[in-house]
C-alpha cells in the first residue's frame, strides 16, 4: 500500500492502471486531458500493458470502446462536457451491446457561453442512455470507485458500462492524499476480464443485428432493466468485500452523515457534500438536527434507500448542479417521484447551485439550511425552486 | 483452393435478404474468399445491416459486429487492438465494411483519424452511389448528372451537378500504404487487390464498385454488363496505388460515357450538353490518372 499524494484526473488514471485496463481509448478535453495523458505515460514507462488509441474524437473513443470490449478487452476512456455531449449516441450502443466499459468524467458545464467549471449537466444528460452512474466526492473514491465499478460491470448479471464523475477542478486538480491499493491484492480482487461472447473466429457470431418488433427488441431492453435492478445488491456487495481487503468504508449508494435525528437533510451530489458536511457539524454545534445524505449512485435510482434514510426528516432539501430547462433539477425530480410511492410527505425544495463551477461556501449552504428552517416553521415552503446566489 | 485464381470458398451463404442484383453482396462474398476464415467484420447502418438477415439468423460465416453509422473505422481500430493486447492480432484480418455515405460523409472523419493512426484494417466501400436502404438519396459519392430522391428533378432545381469525391486522392494524401479501385465484374483483377490489401501492414483501403439497380433503375440482369461498361468508359477507373505509386489495371478505356448513362433511369432526364460536360470531367480526370502513373515511374 502507498500513499501519495495526487489530484483526482491522477487518481482516474491509477485507477485504470490498478484495473489492468488493456484497450484505452484517448481524446484531451479540459479538464480532463491529464488522465489519458497519464495513461500515456504508464503506457510508454512499460508501467501498464494496454493499447492506446489516440482517436481523433470522443466520438470514436467510445466506438472503439465498445469494439474493443465486445472483442474481449477491458476497456477505459475519459471525457468531459461537451466529449460527452458528443459521445452520446454511442452511450445508449455501450449500453445496448451490454459492454462493460468504465469511463472517468470530468463534471463540467456545457457552453454557450463556454465555461470549464464544475457542474453536473453533463452526465444528468445521460441519464437515459443505460449506464451507471457513480458521482465522488473525492480522489480517493475516484481511483477506488473505478475498480469497483470493473468488478460490478463485468459482473455476468449486470453486463452494463459505468461512469465515474469529478467534479471539475474541485478534484480534477485539487490534489489529496489517495491510498492506492497494491496491485497483487487488487489483482485478487478484480481478476481478469472474461467476455462471455467475443468476437472470436472460432466461434463466429453476427452481434448487433436488426431485431424487429416483434421479435426480440422489446426483450434486449427489458433485460436491460432487469440488470438495473440487481446494481445496487451487488455494489453493496463488491464495497463491502473492497472495504475489507483495502481498509476502506463505503456505504454503497448512499453516504449519509447525521442523518438518524435530522429535521432537517439535504441532497447533494460530488463535492459540495464536503462543503455541506461541515456546515452540518456547525449547525449540529448550535443544537440544530441537520444532516446531509450525498447521493454516490444516481442511475440506478436508490430509491428505496433514499425513502429509508429521509425516514425521519421533516424537510428536504436538494441541491441540484445542474438543471432540466423547462422543469426543475433532476434530483429533485426523482426524489420527489420516489416519495410519491410512499406515505411520506415531507417539505421539499430544491436549490440550484454551483451552475458552471460558481463557489458553494459554508456561507451558502448556511443560508440553505436558514431557508429550510423558515419554511419548516412555516409548515410552507417559499418557492419550489430557487436559484441560489443569482445575480439577477 | 482456386478456380481461375479465385478461392472456392464461401463465407457468404445463402439466406440472405439482398435485392435481386445486389452489388454489396458481391463485393463481401469476394473479399471474404480472399481472407478467408480468420476474419472479423465490422458493418455500419448502411444496406448490409439488412442484407446479412435479422437476429437471430446470418447470412456471413466469419464473426460480424454491426456498429453505428459513422464509426467503422473507429469500430475496427478497437477490435485490432483488443486482438493485438490479446495476442490473436496476427492471424486475424479485420475489415470495416461500409457503404459510400458511410464512407465519405459520415465517417469521413473516423477512417482519416484511424488511418493516420496506423491501424492495420482492410476497409472496403461498397461504392453505390447514394444511400440506397434509406430510399436513394444523393451521397457524396453519387456521380454527376444522377438524380436521387434528395436531388429530384422539379422545375426549379434537379439532378446532381457535382461530381463524385475522390476518396482514392483523400486517402493517398493520408500516405495509405495500398488503395486499390475494385469491380467485381473483373473478378480476377478485384482477388489480386484483395490479395495484396490482406499482405498489407497498416491500413489498406478497397474502393469496390457496387451496383445497385433499385436506385440506378436498370434491369437487375445488367449488373456486371453495368460494371464493365463503368470501367470501359473510365466513369469507374481500375487501378491501386501502392505506397504512392498509381497502377492502373485496366487501361482500356474505349467507350463514350453515354453509353454507360444511357441504360440507367437515374440519367434519363440528361441533356446531350450535360452528357457532354459529363465526358469532358472523365476525360479530364482520366488524363490525371494517366499523368499519376507516370509521375510513379519516375
Amino acid at each position: 500500500m502507498v500513499k501519495k499524494i495526487m489530484t483526482g484526473n491522477l487518481a482516474a488514471a491509477w485507477g485504470a492502471k490498478i484495473s489492468r485496463a488493456e484497450v484505452i481509448a484517448a481524446y484531451p478535453i479540459t479538464p480532463q486531458t491529464i488522465i489519458v495523458e497519464k495513461l500515456a505515460k504508464f503506457i510508454s514507462d512499460g508501467e501498464l500493458k494496454a493499447e492506446y488509441l489516440r482517436v481523433e474524437s470522443e466520438h470514436s473513443a467510445m466506438a472503439a470502446c465498445i469494439a474493443a470490449s465486445q472483442t474481449g478487452a477491458r476497456t477505459f476512456t475519459a471525457t468531459s462536457s461537451q466529449g460527452l455531449a458528443l459521445m452520446h449516441e454511442l452511450l445508449h450502443w455501450a449500453s445496448g451491446a451490454r459492454t462493460p466499459i468504465v469511463m472517468a468524467n470530468v463534471n463540467r458545464a456545457l457552453a454557450p457561453p463556454w465555461n470549464i467549471w464544475a457542474d453536473h449537466t453533463d452526465m444528468m444528460s445521460q441519464r437515459d442512455t443505460g449506464w451507471i452512474q457513480f458521482y465522488a466526492e473525492s480522489n480517493q473514491e475516484v481511483l477506488d470507485t473505478i475498480i469497483n465499478c470493473y468488478k460490478l460491470c463485468e459482473d455476468r448479471a449486470i453486463q452494463l458500462p459505468a461512469m465515474v464523475g469529478l467534479d471539475a477542478f474541485y478534484l480534477s486538480h485539487t490534489s489529496e492524499i489517495v491510498d492506492i491499493p497494491d496491485q497483487d491484492i487488487a489483482d485478487k480482487f478484480l481478476p481478469p476480464y472474461k467476455a462471455f461472447y467475443p468476437l472470436d473466429v472460432e466461434h463466429p457470431l453476427s452481434v448487433g443485428s436488426l431485431a424487429m418488433p416483434h421479435q426480440w427488441y422489446s426483450e434486449f431492453r427489458y433485460k436491460i432493466y432487469k440488470s438495473m435492478e440487481k446494481v445496487i445488491p451487488k455494489l453493496n456487495k463488491i464495497e463491502k468485500e473492497f472495504n475489507k481487503e483495502f481498509g476502506r468504508n463505503y456505504t454503497g449508494p448512499l453516504d449519509l452523515y447525521q442523518v438518524e435525528d435530522a429535521e432537517i437533510i439535504l441532497v447533494a451530489v460530488g463535492t459540495v457534500a464536503g462543503t455541506v458536511k461541515d456546515t452540518v457539524d456547525y449547525l449540529r454545534s448550535k443544537g440544530l438536527k441537520v444532516g446531509v445524505i450525498r447521493l454516490r449512485l444516481f442511475r440506478p435510482f436508490p430509491s428505496e434507500e433514499l425513502i429509508k434514510a429521509l425516514k425521519n426528516a421533516s424537510f428536504v432539501g436538494v441541491l441540484d448542479r445542474s438543471f432540466s430547462f423547462g422543469n426543475e433539477g433532476q434530483i429533485f425530480s426523482e426524489l420527489k417521484a420516489s416519495l410519491y410511492q410512499t406515505n411520506r410527505d415531507p417539505l421539499i425544495k430544491d436549490f440550484i447551485v454551483g451552475i458552471g463551477g460558481r463557489d458553494i461556501t459554508t456561507d451558502t449552504v448556511k443560508k440553505i439550511y436558514e431557508n429550510c428552517q423558515k419554511c419548516l416553521k412555516n409548515k410552507k415552503i417559499d418557492q419550489e425552486i430557487e436559484w441560489t446566489n443569482i445575480k439577477v | 483452393m482456386n478456380r481461375a485464381g479465385i478461392p472456392i470458398e464461401e463465407y457468404v451463404c445463402s439466406g440472405h435478404s439482398a435485392c435481386p442484383g445486389c452489388g454489396a453482396l458481391l463485393v463481401l462474398r469476394y473479399v471474404l474468399k480472399v481472407l478467408g476464415k480468420n476474419t472479423i467484420v465490422t458493418s455500419p447502418a448502411c444496406c448490409f445491416t439488412a442484407i446479412a438477415g435479422m437476429f437471430p439468423d446470418t447470412c456471413i460465416e466469419v464473426p460480424l459486429l454491426y456498429n453505428a453509422f459513422e464509426t467503422t473505422a473507429a469500430s475496427a481500430s478497437g477490435i485490432e487492438a483488443a486482438l493485438k493486447i490479446k495476442g490473436k492480432k496476427d492471424n486475424t484480418h479485420v475489415v470495416a465494411f461500409a457503404g459510400d455515405g458511410g464512407t465519405a460523409d459520415i465517417g469521413l472523419q473516423a477512417i482519416s483519424g484511424a488511418l493516420e493512426n496506423g491501424h492495420n484494417i482492410i476497409y472496403v466501400c461498397y461504392d453505390n452511389e447514394a444511400y440506397m436502404n434509406t430510399g436513394i438519396q444523393s451521397s457524396s459519392l453519387t456521380p454527376m448528372g444522377a438524380t436521387t430522391t434528395t436531388n429530384p428533378i422539379g422545375k426549379e432545381a434537379g439532378w446532381k451537378i457535382t461530381p463524385k469525391k475522390n476518396m482514392m486522392d483523400i486517402l493517398v494524401a493520408h500516405n495509405i500504404k495500398y488503395a486499390a479501385t475494385v469491380n467485381p465484374s473483373y473478378p480476377i483483377d478485384f482477388v489480386k487487390k484483395v490479395e495484396k490489401a490482406k499482405a498489407t501492414k497498416g491500413f489498406s483501403y478497397i474502393h469496390a464498385y457496387s451496383v445497385c439497380p433499385i436506385g440506378w433503375r436498370y434491369q437487375p440482369e445488367l449488373g456486371l454488363e453495368m460494371g464493365r461498361l463503368a470501367t470501359e468508359t473510365g466513369a469507374f477507373p481500375l487501378y491501386e496505388v501502392e505506397n504512392g505509386k498509381y497502377n492502373i489495371t485496366y487501361k482500356k478505356k474505349t467507350k463514350n460515357v453515354l453509353e454507360y448513362y444511357k441504360l440507367q433511369g437515374r440519367f434519363r432526364h440528361l441533356s446531350e450538353d450535360f452528357i457532354n460536360d459529363v465526358q469532358v470531367y472523365i476525360d479530364q480526370e482520366w488524363q490525371k490518372l494517366l499523368l499519376k502513373e507516370e509521375c510513379s515511374k519516375k
